[in-house]
């Protein structure tokens, strides 16, 4: 993307109403699939909820435990991690990588008492822009459920400094 | 007075003559790592913040306290690191290879936002209790190191398990709380004081509400924060904190061993908190004494010259603690044991990580155990 894209994305984002409560969600997408898949999503204008933010990396074999654990520590409300389907991985293994680190992360998450709808696997291709949509909004949904995530500066009693 | 003079001051760095011992002494420098205790003890008294920070090696050091017990002038070299690592720290400077997985972990804890699912582990043949009991037992962060590092072949839990089935032959149901969290030891020694102390202070009013009389502790590194590090935390009398296998020598006629255990030969790994730091070498020895069948043999550096394996403070890993990792393990070899016996988590996790190697496999694989699942194999 490039910075006029930024800007203009920007541009045409809702102003965050003051009252209503919106999540804050990280998604993690590669290089090669999913993040091709947004732009496709963007391209062919589908109209999807923008309370995310898109990490790219090139291959979701590097999302590692670090990556969600440092996110949900920062304030994340969700995390989506998504990358090529089976087969399709750009780096032939790297999303059979993907899976054990994300099932690694699953298990840690699952110890420190973040509930499981926070975090979600999702294997998503270049092509498959509407698919990109359709998660991201349920997603989006399953996070408006859940509230603010157990870190979030915006929970109710945190101290985390700002409002 | 600036800071760095005060920490000289704090750690007798300022007494350092010069000679080197401590160099000489270091694992790190011996793999051949560009790193010299000597080096930073001059940079702190010569004022050299740019120094201390630059080359990097305040994260390289393992804070084994190997130069500490070397030193002539008795300069506390491991407390100048970890009091020159708060000085210098940054949250987003991880050395760690696990790119701060374990370090948001802790810090997440230490937020206490959430409540923990700590508890899956316990089975059916333990007996704990959350109510009242003569002994809290202390399970450290086990279940955590277990789920992280799954693929190693990592058990570390069998230990947690092995140790309360151990206080419940000697009559004992131990509290064991799921409000419990991480004892904060890797955050202190990374510099993260701030979150040390949400921690600390947790923790310490956790133990004291429970008003048990004895904390059992298996872990080294937890059992060096409760002893040296939380005590300045307590408001009354702190209960009495013993590891496992103090606490078994202390009432060891309780226990009934089999009449005639497998004979073998198993050999001990001192780690470097409950050696060095807490000088406890004697008691885990005399545990395996007790054990029918059970001979220990000793590694070629061992009790007060045991080499550390290598990863203590989740600040490091690189080539030269697989070197130190490895050589270790081939001493163990060495020794003609079937089992290589140590009483910190983090020794299995880093051996383990070593014993990967699928060029050295058959040079240095063995067993690890914790100390407390031999004793319960040798149960009657």
């Amino acid at each position: 993307m490039t910075s006029e894209q930024v800007k203009t994305k920007d541009a045409v984002t809702p102003r965050k109403s003051k009252r209503r409560w919106t999540p804050n969600i990280i998604v993690f997408a590669c290089n090669w699939c999913s993040y091709a898949g947004a732009d496709t999503a963007g391209v062919t204008r589908i109209e999807h909820q923008p309370h995310f933010r898109i990490i790219r990396v090139m291959c979701s074999g590097r999302i590692q435990p670090a990556f969600v654990l440092k996110a949900f520590e920062r304030g994340a409300d969700g995390v989506l991690v998504s990358g090529c389907h089976f087969g399709d991985c750009h780096y032939i293994f790297g999303n059979e990588r993907a899976v054990e680190q994300f099932e690694r992360t699953q298990r840690m998450v699952k110890l420190l008492g973040i509930e499981d709808g926070r975090l979600r696997l999702e294997w998503i291709s270049a092509a498959e822009g509407a698919r990109f949509a359709e998660v991201i909004n349920e997603f989006t949904d399953q996070i408006r459920d859940l509230g603010p995530g157990p870190f979030s500066s915006r929970r109710a009693g945190s101290n985390n400094g700002k409002p | 007075m600036d800071r760095l003079t005060q920490i000289g001051k704090e750690t007798r760095a300022w007494a350092c003559y010069d000679c080197g011992k401590c160099t000489a002494n270091c694992p790190i420098a011996r793999a051949g790592a560009p790193f010299s205790p000597r080096r930073q003890v001059l940079s702190t008294n010569l004022d050299h913040r740019e120094a201390i920070e630059s080359n990097g090696s305040l994260g390289i050091c393992l804070t084994c306290m190997k130069c500490d017990s070397s030193c002539p002038a008795s300069v506390e070299y491991s407390k100048l690191v970890q009091k020159l690592r708060e000085y210098t720290y940054r949250e987003d400077n991880v050395g760690c290879p696990h790119g701060g997985a374990l370090q948001s972990t802790m810090r997440m804890m230490a937020a206490g936002k959430t409540v923990q699912n700590r508890m899956d582990w316990i089975t059916d043949d333990i007996r704990i209790t959350s109510d009242e009991s003569e002994v809290f037992y202390w399970t450290g962060c086990t279940m955590y190191l277990d789920a992280f590092f799954d693929e190693l072949g990592v058990h570390s839990l069998n230990g947690t398990r092995a140790a309360i089935s151990i206080l419940n032959q000697h009559g004992i149901t131990p509290i064991v709380s799921p409000s419990e969290r991480c004892c904060g030891h890797d955050l202190l020694w990374g510099g993260d004081r701030k979150s040390f102390d949400l921690l600390a202070k947790h923790n310490v009013e956790l133990v004291e509400s429970s008003k048990a009389s004895i904390l059992v502790v298996s872990c080294a590194e937890c059992l060096r924060t409760w002893k040296i590090d939380y005590a300045p935390y307590f408001s009354q009398r702190p209960p009495e904190i013993l590891h496992i296998s103090e606490f078994i020598n202390a009432r060891n006629n309780d226990l009934s061993f089999k009449e005639n255990g497998d004979a073998r030969i198993v050999t001990y790994q001192d780690p470097c908190r409950l050696g060095r730091h807490l000088e406890i070498y004697d008691a885990p020895r005399s545990v395996l004494g007790l054990l029918p069948g059970i001979e220990l043999a000793e590694m070629h550096q061992s009790g007060k010259r045991a080499v550390c394996c290598a990863g203590s403070t989740w600040t490091n890993c690189d080539r030269y603690s697989k070197a130190i990792q490895v050589g270790r393990l081939k001493e163990a070899k060495a020794t003609g044991a079937s089992t290589l016996v140590t009483c910190c988590p983090k020794c299995q996790v880093h051996l383990k990580c070593a014993m990967n190697d699928p060029n050295l496999k058959e040079d240095i694989e063995i067993e690890i155990k914790d100390l407390a699942e031999l004793v319960v194999e040798a149960l009657d």
